[in-house]
């Protein structure tokens, strides 16, 4: 079964005693192997540089104007030499050049700068209500599914009602009211985590339900352990792979969701007072509104839409990559059809047992694996 | 019938939840509607006392009384769904509303039903032929999940849209060509409104799709190692008869999580009206917060989420009737 040096090896259902031992740190070095990973981890290292040296690399603070250098100036037809109006002119955003990267805003304001800075308050934003989510979710979905009982009939049904009202009305309307929200970015981030933490409440709580119940907690409880402790020693560990996939899915939702209520003006704007940050759905906004796409303006509106999209996209394949780890039917480790068929494995519809595949190492380090 | 009731429950709790909040919320947060409707008056001329309880009447706000009998009245306005009355239209919130809602309900609803029934295929197709050149439909689906809707939208409009530079195959702008056309029974009306929904639906459709081909495609690929899809297949059944056996399955879970998607797919379709200028009810949300319309943009709310509960109703029913495991409990 040799390929180049390399085998495919159908591992054994069964991984039990006979199994070969897998430590820990070798199990997470092989999760950045998978291309998905890799290229999302690529992604997210992009956005993180950008986002730390972006206000250094910045060519313009992205508020500057230059009325006369950075826009062009077209003569209202009817005005000027000719005719009886004083010359009347219009401005129109400049195109990309050495000067300006991403061209110019109709407002004469240099886009790459403005995307710079939104980049900045965007991860932020996004990351910070992730993180208020992700611990809300932890305090509700995790205690519901320990304590059981009336405190999990109430928790349950307070994730169930949060899930089943839908998200953007609900912060659009909190936005809406709340004074001076888009001025203050942890009241956004708090907003936004209301509405986003209900999902992965009861994603944990259904794996703290399957875990309370195992020997190596009912162990610790008949030793005298509290519930306080059992819970952060005992059960949330277990739940770190959880933990951190529903973070990427609520940092992709609340990035989402801050720009969504961006684009719709809640978020606040720069040249409001007092004034809110600059970020891709403002930056979308100012865009939409100004008729950057009839304009056919494309530089002023497509560059947050496609790092938004990129963002996304990464943060997705991250969690995908988090998704064939834990579940290894879903993966199939970089192994093309091509191999495969080398190695005379089906890949294909192999009914009742997907082959759990992975790349040995080469045949002359096997030695102490076998 | 008894899993039925349970989910009818949390239902009527998350309607009475959404429905407190919105009369809570102009209520307990402070420098409410009234003080800014009361500023706007006072451009006109000063606003007396007369005046402010005039506002406030007009507003729903009657702020003299407790704050318990105002909730109590609430519920009372609601139950003759009186939604309070838009100054900025200067009509009843509930007649306005009801016209808007049937562009928003049969663009949402064709699009997400083709969008689940393609979405589903595709997935059900991916995990059958793992391994082959269709793998690399994932990472695009994945794609066009990560893209805002709105964006999508304005892409779309950029290269198909009559309002935009390129190709300007399809109207962009509006539900139907206001200029020429005469709301009705008529054909050219009917033909206006299918050409202006394209677009839209075509962008709720394309942004809404990844999702049910990752969510089938993940179920189908768990389910095809069951015991009972091998059997189908040791007994010679055609592969057509096996896929779909595996393919039934696998599309109960998706069915069930039906009520995240939803709400996801409502968000989206509230910011594409607002690019294609759709007169339904999200365009008309993002007009009232333009106008300051409190009272239009709570009615809204409170529609929208009526809307979506009965949604959830409607896909937990479904899940009931296709699955006998559950009708069988029942």
């Amino acid at each position: 079964m040799t390929v180049d040096g390399t085998t495919l090896t159908q591992i054994p259902p069964l991984a039990g005693a006979g199994a070969e031992p897998i430590a820990g740190k070798a199990r997470l070095l092989r999760l950045p192997r998978s291309p998905k990973v890799v290229a999302g981890l690529g992604v997210l290292a992009l956005f993180g540089l950008g986002a730390l040296i972006g206000g250094w690399i910045a060519p313009y603070s992205p508020n500057a104007t230059d009325e006369a250098g950075w826009v062009q100036h077209v003569l209202v037809t009817g005005t000027g030499p000719g005719t009886n109006l004083a010359a009347n002119y219009y401005p129109l955003p400049l195109p990309p050049s050495p000067a300006h990267w991403l061209g110019t805003t109709v407002f004469a304001q240099d886009v790459w700068s403005q995307l710079l800075a939104s980049t900045q308050a965007t991860l932020f934003v996004g990351l910070l209500a992730a993180a208020i989510a992700t611990a809300l979710s932890i305090l509700v979905g995790v205690s519901a599914g320990y304590l059981g009982g009336a405190a999990d009939e109430g928790l349950s049904l307070l994730a169930n009602v949060f899930l089943a009202i839908p998200g953007l009305p609900l912060l659009i309307v909190l936005a809406d009211y709340v004074p001076s929200a888009g001025s203050s970015i942890l009241l956004v981030a708090l907003i936004i985590a209301v509405t986003a933490w209900a999902y992965s409440a009861r994603v944990l709580r259904a794996q703290t339900l399957s875990l309370r119940n195992r020997d190596f907690v009912e162990a610790a409880r008949v030793t005298g352990e509290g519930p306080v402790r059992i819970i952060l020693v005992e059960v949330l560990p277990n739940l770190i792979p959880i933990v951190a996939a529903s973070f990427l899915f609520t940092t992709l939702y609340a990035i989402g969701a801050y720009v969504a209520i961006a684009f719709l003006g809640l978020a606040g704007s720069p040249s409001s007072s007092p004034p809110g940050l600059w970020n891709w759905g403002e930056m979308l906004r100012q865009g939409f509104a100004n008729n950057a796409v009839r304009g056919g303006w494309w530089w002023w509106w497509a560059p947050p839409g496609i790092c938004i999209a990129l963002l996304g996209t990464g943060l997705a394949l991250l969690n995908f990559g988090i998704d064939e780890f834990v579940n290894p039917r879903l993966r199939l480790a970089g192994i093309t059809a091509r191999t495969a068929r080398k190695a005379g494995v089906r890949l294909r519809a192999s009914l009742g047992a997907t082959p759990v595949l992975r790349r040995a190492r080469k045949t002359s380090e096997r030695a102490g694996a076998g | 019938m008894r899993a039925l009731l349970r989910r009818l429950s949390v239902y009527l709790v998350a309607a009475f939840v959404a429905l407190t909040f919105s009369f809570l919320l102009p209520r307990v947060v402070p420098g409410n509607p009234v003080a800014g409707a009361v500023a706007r008056a006072s451009q006109s001329g000063a606003c007396n006392a007369q005046c402010v309880r005039a506002v406030e009447e007009q507003l729903g706000f009657d702020v003299h009384t407790s704050l318990l009998s105002q909730y109590v009245q609430y519920w009372g306005h609601l139950a003759h769904g009186d939604l309070g009355h838009s100054w900025s239209e200067n009509a009843p919130v509930l007649s306005l509303i009801l016209s808007y809602v049937p562009w928003t309900l049969g663009l949402l609803g064709v699009a997400t039903l083709m969008s689940f029934l393609a979405g589903t295929a595709i997935g059900v197709l991916l995990a059958w032929r793992r391994g082959s050149w269709v793998e690399w439909v994932m990472p695009a689906a994945t794609f066009f999940q990560a893209i805002p809707y709105f964006f999508l939208a304005l892409v779309l409009v950029l290269v198909f849209g009559q309002t935009g530079t390129m190709l300007r195959w399809f109207p962009s702008l509006y539900g139907y060509d206001v200029y020429s056309d005469t709301p009705g029974l008529n054909l050219p009306f009917l033909f206006s409104v299918i050409g202006h929904a394209m677009l839209p639906a075509a962008t709720v459709v394309l942004a809404s799709m990844g999702g049910f081909i990752t969510a089938m495609r993940n179920q189908m690929v768990t389910t095809m190692d069951e015991d009972f899809v091998l059997v189908a297949a040791a007994k010679g059944l055609p592969t057509a008869r096996v896929v779909w056996y595996a393919a039934r399955n696998a599309l109960l879970p998706v069915v069930s999580n039906f009520s995240i998607a939803i709400s996801l797919v409502v968000a989206g379709q509230i910011l594409v009206e607002i690019v294609f200028n759709y007169p339904g009810i999200g365009f008309h949300l993002y007009d009232a917060l333009g106008k300051l319309d409190y009272t239009l943009v709570q009615g809204i709310f409170v529609v929208i989420t009526l809307v979506v509960l009965a949604a959830n109703l409607l896909a937990d029913v479904v899940y009931v009737l296709i699955d006998p495991r559950v009708r069988q409990a029942a």
